[in-house]
Order: C-alpha cells, then sequence, then structure tokens
C-alpha cells in the first residue's frame, strides 16, 4: 500500500514537473484552419493559426496607429470605456502594475480599445491616460467606428456589446489578451482577478524567453 | 457626612461608572458592526475605484485617506455616497474632477455601514455614522 502511494505521488511530481513553466511553451488560441499547398511538386498541409487582422485606429494623440504600430514585440490588448462605473477601473488597475514594471521595455507594449465610439474621443483618452499615470506611447488608447471596434472584439474573442440596462451602458468583459509578434493570441487572462494577473505576468515573461 | 451616606455616594459613583463604560461598550461594538457590514458594501461598490486600501487610482479617483477632507466634509458624505459627485476637490492637495456616479440603491442604512467602514479604516478616526445621522445629512443634499 505504502509503495502505492510512492508510486502514484512519483507520478505528480514528474506530471507537475511538466507542467513546470521554464519548460512550457503557450499555446496559439484560436480556430485554427488547415490549408494543402503545393511545394516542389508535393501536397502538404499546413494549419493557419487565428491572428489579428489588420487595423487602423485613432490614438490619444490624433494620430492613426495600426498593426504595425506593434511589430517587432509582443502587447497587451484590452477593451474599456473612460466612464465605465464597474469592472474597467479593476482592470485597468492591475494593467497599470505591467505597465509599469515593463515601463521602458520595448518590447512589451499596451493597447487599450476604447468600446464607447460616442463619448471617448482621442482627447477624453489623452486625459484619461495622463491620469492614470500613463506617460509614453508604450501604451495605446485607441478609438475606432463601432463597427471596427466590435469587429476587432470578436477578432480579440472578447464579448462587447451596448446594453443600456447594465450600469455605464455597454457590457463587456475584462479580459487582457497576449498577442505575440506574429499576432497570435498566446494568453487570456481575467484582468480582475488577481490570479490571473499574477500568471499574466509569469506567461509574459515566457513568451519574451521565446525571442530571447 | 455619615459613614453610610459615603457609601451611598460611592455606590452611585460606581453605579455611573459603570454604565457609562457599559455605554462606551456598547457604542465600540456597533461602531465595529457597522463596519464589518460596511466592508462588504465596500468592496462590492467602492473598492473598484477608491482601491483595496483606499488608495485611489492615479488622478482618476481619489484616495479616501486624506483625514482633514472627509472630517471638514462630514455631514456631506452622506450625499456624495447617495448623488456621486463631479465637482473638483483638493485631496492631499492634489486636484480631482473625474466624475463619481451616483449609488440610487443604496439604503440610509447602508450608507451608515460603508461611511462607518471608511471612517474607521486606512488611518481615519471618524467613529459611527449613525443611521439618524445619515438622515439628517440627506435631507440636505443639494
Ligand atoms: C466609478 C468610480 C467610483 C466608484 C465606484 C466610487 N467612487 Fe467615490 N469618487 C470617485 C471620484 C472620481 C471621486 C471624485 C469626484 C470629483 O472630483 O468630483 C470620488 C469621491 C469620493 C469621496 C470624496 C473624496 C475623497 O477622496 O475623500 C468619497 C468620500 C467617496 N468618493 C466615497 C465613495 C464610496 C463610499 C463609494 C462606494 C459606495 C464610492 N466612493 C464609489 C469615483 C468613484
Amino acid at each position: 500500500m505504502r509503495i502505492f502511494f510512492f508510486l502514484i505521488s512519483g507520478c505528480l511530481v514528474s506530471i507537475m514537473a511538466g507542467c513546470n513553466p521554464e519548460t512550457r511553451t503557450l499555446p496559439i488560441l484560436g480556430a485554427r484552419e488547415p490549408v494543402t499547398k503545393v511545394v516542389d511538386g508535393k501536397t502538404i498541409t499546413d494549419t493557419v493559426y487565428h491572428s489579428i487582422p489588420e487595423f487602423q485606429l485613432l490614438n490619444q494623440d490624433s494620430i492613426l496607429i495600426t498593426n504595425h504600430t506593434f511589430d517587432n514585440g509582443v502587447y497587451i490588448a484590452n477593451f474599456f470605456f473612460t466612464h465605465c462605473p464597474s469592472i474597467c477601473p479593476i482592470m485597468q488597475r492591475n494593467l497599470l502594475k505591467v505597465y509599469e514594471q515593463y515601463k521602458g521595455d520595448e518590447r512589451v507594449r499596451f493597447l487599450s480599445h476604447s468600446i464607447d465610439f460616442r463619448y471617448d474621443s482621442p482627447s477624453v483618452l489623452k486625459r484619461y491616460a495622463e491620469k492614470l499615470g500613463v506617460t509614453n506611447d508604450q501604451w495605446q488608447f485607441v478609438t475606432g467606428s463601432k463597427a471596427e471596434i466590435y469587429g476587432l472584439a470578436d477578432s480579440y474573442m472578447v464579448y462587447t456589446k451596448e446594453d443600456s440596462g447594465v450600469p455605464g451602458g455597454y457590457d463587456h468583459s475584462g479580459y487582457f489578451l497576449l498577442v505575440d509578434e506574429d499576432k497570435h493570441i498566446r494568453g487570456v487572462y481575467d484582468g480582475t482577478n488577481d490570479d490571473q494577473v499574477q500568471l499574466l505576468f509569469d506567461e509574459l515573461a515566457m513568451l519574451l524567453k521565446e525571442y530571447e | 457626612m455619615t459613614r453610610n451616606s459615603y457609601l451611598y455616594a460611592g455606590a452611585a459613583l460606581a453605579a455611573i461608572y459603570l454604565s457609562v463604560h457599559a455605554c462606551q461598550s456598547e457604542q465600540a461594538i456597533r461602531t465595529a458592526q457597522y463596519a464589518v457590514n460596511g466592508q462588504k458594501l465596500y468592496a462590492a461598490q467602492c473598492q473598484n475605484c477608491h482601491g483595496a486600501k483606499g488608495e485611489g487610482l492615479g488622478k482618476l479617483y481619489p484616495p479616501l485617506t486624506d483625514s482633514l477632507f472627509l472630517l471638514g466634509h462630514r455631514d456631506q458624505l452622506a450625499c456624495i455616497v447617495k448623488n456621486g459627485l463631479s465637482d473638483t476637490i483638493s485631496i492631499h492637495g492634489q486636484f480631482f474632477d473625474a466624475e463619481m456616479p451616483p449609488n440610487p440603491r443604496l439604503a440610509p442604512i447602508e450608507i451608515a455601514y460603508v461611511l462607518t467602514y471608511v471612517g474607521n479604516s486606512f488611518g481615519n478616526e471618524m467613529g459611527i455614522f449613525t443611521l439618524e445621522e445619515i438622515e439628517q445629512a440627506l435631507k440636505a443634499c443639494k
């Protein structure tokens, strides 16, 4: 009986070692499609992973930024609005912690999309960013048409909806999306949950190791 | 004075002392009860903006640690919680002008709970906010 226990716990230890952050790489999240193509006369099957499409959005300085603004590095995206009375202050408080840790490290950028396309003009976003404590362009705050922003939210797999029944008028989920250099989503974290935010810290460090 | 009257006086003093003392600890218990109830409300309704330690968030949401501001505005706090605030205020010498949303669904007793919690946490020592004090203050809201 004892020996049996030892065996079991030995297995558990080795399984747990398999989850060791040093050896694990992050998955690529989202739908994937097999594509077949012909290379040198041979038919091969490749996988196309879900990725963030190209975009053009107006930032807090009224400058059009694109997906290329985030090239050569990883970024963390989320969706919020400045007048949000509920979860956004918690999300932004937590994202600010990550920003402060990586401030000055150009490998990591931040992208907050406002889903309040009526009120959150660039100047409103600018004032918000300043008051939050964002002092450089590593963290972009963007606005766009409803179709653009809500379409992008779908690509980031984040639920957003105009809903007069919820406080603030917009319903959305408070996720942080970790996006790699190839615009693949590598992690999804509940930005209102301390444990999940810690996981983001850990997995962001793992992802950066891939590029060292 | 006779020996008996000394005894009576002593007993009377003791009785007064005991009743005052009992009152004080009853008050302390009630304050603690209000604060415990208030902590739950705070976590659900205020903490997202004002922070778990009342630290606020940048220049967006003010901290609740400015005891001088809170003491100076004691009679307005119930109205701030109930009706929100969009004003320019100075907290620890820093200006804040974002908007605090109203809490129309908070009952007066809940406002008493949450203010007793805030008023006796984060370094503040304001004592209890009774239901009577809150009802009185709410009548004077602008
Ligand atoms: C959506 C964010 C938000 C929420 C939720 C919120 N507040 Fe506020 N609060 C603010 C802002 C912003 C101000 C400053 C308003 C101004 O400058 O006019 C403020 C000001 C205050 C003040 C006066 C200034 C100070 O710092 O002492 C008190 C007291 C206060 N809030 C208490 C509360 C309590 C209690 C709750 C929960 C019932 C609460 N707040 C919920 C954003 C919020």
